[in-house]
C-alpha cells in the first residue's frame, strides 16, 4: 500500500495549498501595483510597466497555478513552443504595420 | 453459426477475467491503448495544451488588432478608456484572481481525495465566476444607457462635449476632433469583442462547473481520476490569463491627468 503510494506521488507532484496562498496573493498585489502604476506619470514607460507585469503574473498562473513548473519536458516544450510562436506572429505583424510610411504611396 | 461462437467465447478467458487472458489488474478509469495511468494523464495534460495553444492564437488576433488599432488612433484610445470605470475593472481582477486559486485549491483537494473540500471549492469557483460576470453585465448597461455600443445608435457626445459627460469631465478630458472621435467606435467594437469573448468564455466554464459539482458530489473525482478536474483547471486559468491581460490594456491606458 505504501509502496504504492509513493509510486503515485512519485508520477504526480501534488503542489502544495501554501504555494497557491503565495501565488494567489501575490498576483492581488501585483494588480494593485499595476492600477498605482498607471496613476503615474511614465511617458512612454506606463504600456510597458502595465505589460511587463501583466506577463509577470501570467508566468506566476502558467507555472504554479496551472502547474508547468512541475510538468513533464514534454508539457514545457508544448507551451514555449505556443507562446515562441504566438510572439514571432504577433511580433512580425507588428513591426510591419508600425514600419510602413502610411500613406506616403 | 452460434455453437463455433460460443466455443470461441469459451477459448477467450475465464468469464471472471472479462477483459481477455493475460490482463492485469488495473483501475476501471484507464483506457486500454494506454501503458498506465501516468501515461493516460500526460496524454490529456498534452491535448489539453494543445487546445490552450489554439486558444491563444484565438485571443492573438483580437489582440493584434487592439495593439494595431491603438498606435493608429491612441488619442480615440485615451479618451474611450476613460469611459470604463477601473473600480469595477479592478474588483473584477480580484475576483477572477481569486476564482482561479479556489480552482487550484479544487484540483488540490480532487488529488487529495477530499470529496467535501473539493465540492466547497467548486462552488466557491462557480460563485466567483457569476460574480464576475455579475459586474460585467452592470459596466455593459452603462455602456448601453450611454450608446457606447457600436453600432447605428453609436453615440460621439461624451467625446465631443467631455464637459458634459461626467466620466470624460473627471478625467479632464479634451474634446477630440470629429475623425478622431469617430474612432472612439474602434475601441468600443474591440472592448465588447474582447470582454464578449471572454465573457462566453466564462459562461461555458461556469456551465463545465455545475457538471463538476454534480458529479464531485457523487465522489466521480476523489477516486484517484482526476484529469477532467485538472484539464478544467487549466481552461480556468487560461481564462483568467485573458483577463490579465485584457484589463491593463483596456482599463489602464493613460489614467493620469493632463496627458
Amino acid at each position: 500500500m505504501t509502496d504504492q503510494k509513493e509510486m503515485e506521488e512519485s508520477q504526480h507532484h501534488i503542489v502544495s495549498p501554501v504555494i497557491y496562498i503565495i501565488i494567489g496573493g501575490s498576483l492581488l498585489v501585483l494588480t494593485g501595483v499595476t492600477v498605482g502604476a498607471s496613476y503615474l506619470e511614465l511617458g512612454i514607460f506606463n504600456p510597458i510597466v502595465a505589460i511587463a507585469i501583466a506577463c509577470i503574473k501570467a508566468v506566476l498562473v502558467v507555472l504554479f497555478f496551472m502547474h508547468v513548473k512541475y510538468s513533464s519536458k514534454l508539457t514545457k516544450l508544448t507551451v514555449f513552443c505556443g507562446l515562441f510562436t504566438f510572439m514571432a506572429l504577433i511580433g512580425m505583424t507588428l513591426s510591419d504595420y508600425f514600419s510602413r510610411a502610411w500613406g506616403r504611396w | 453459426m452460434s455453437n463455433s461462437t460460443a466455443i470461441a467465447h469459451d477459448a477467450h478467458g475465464a468469464p471472471e477475467n472479462p477483459h481477455g487472458a493475460g490482463h492485469e489488474e488495473h483501475p476501471p478509469y484507464l483506457r486500454h491503448h494506454f501503458e498506465n495511468t501516468e501515461q493516460q494523464a500526460d496524454a490529456a495534460g498534452f491535448a489539453m495544451w494543445l487546445f490552450l495553444l489554439t486558444e491563444v492564437m484565438f485571443f492573438g488576433g483580437l489582440f493584434t488588432a487592439y495593439l494595431i488599432y491603438r498606435n493608429w488612433y491612441y488619442p480615440a484610445f485615451v479618451a474611450a478608456s476613460h469611459q470604463l470605470d477601473i473600480r469595477w475593472g479592478t474588483l473584477n481582477t480580484g475576483v477572477l484572481i481569486t476564482s482561479s486559486f479556489t480552482m487550484a485549491m479544487g484540483v488540490w483537494c480532487a488529488e487529495m481525495r477530499k470529496k467535501s473540500g473539493l465540492v466547497l471549492y467548486l462552488v466557491l469557483t462557480f460563485i466567483l465566476g457569476l460574480a464576475f460576470l455579475g459586474i460585467k453585465t452592470v459596466e455593459y448597461k452603462e455602456k448601453i444607457e450611454k450608446h457606447h455600443v457600436p453600432g447605428f445608435h453609436y453615440s460621439l457626445n461624451s467625446f465631443l462635449n467631455p464637459d458634459s459627460d461626467a466620466e470624460a469631465k473627471a478625467a479632464g478630458d479634451k474634446p477630440l476632433a470629429l475623425d478622431m472621435a469617430r474612432h472612439t467606435e474602434v475601441y468600443f467594437s474591440l472592448y465588447f469583442a474582447m470582454t464578449g469573448m471572454h465573457a462566453l468564455h466564462m459562461i461555458i466554464g461556469i456551465a463545465l462547473l455545475g457538471y463538476m459539482i454534480v458529479r464531485a458530489r457523487a465522489g466521480a473525482y476523489t477516486s484517484g481520476h482526476v484529469t477532467f478536474v485538472e484539464n478544467f483547471g487549466l481552461y480556468w486559468h487560461f481564462v483568467d490569463i485573458i483577463w490579465i491581460f485584457l484589463f491593463p490594456l483596456l482599463y489602464l491606458i493613460s489614467r493620469h491627468a493632463n496627458t
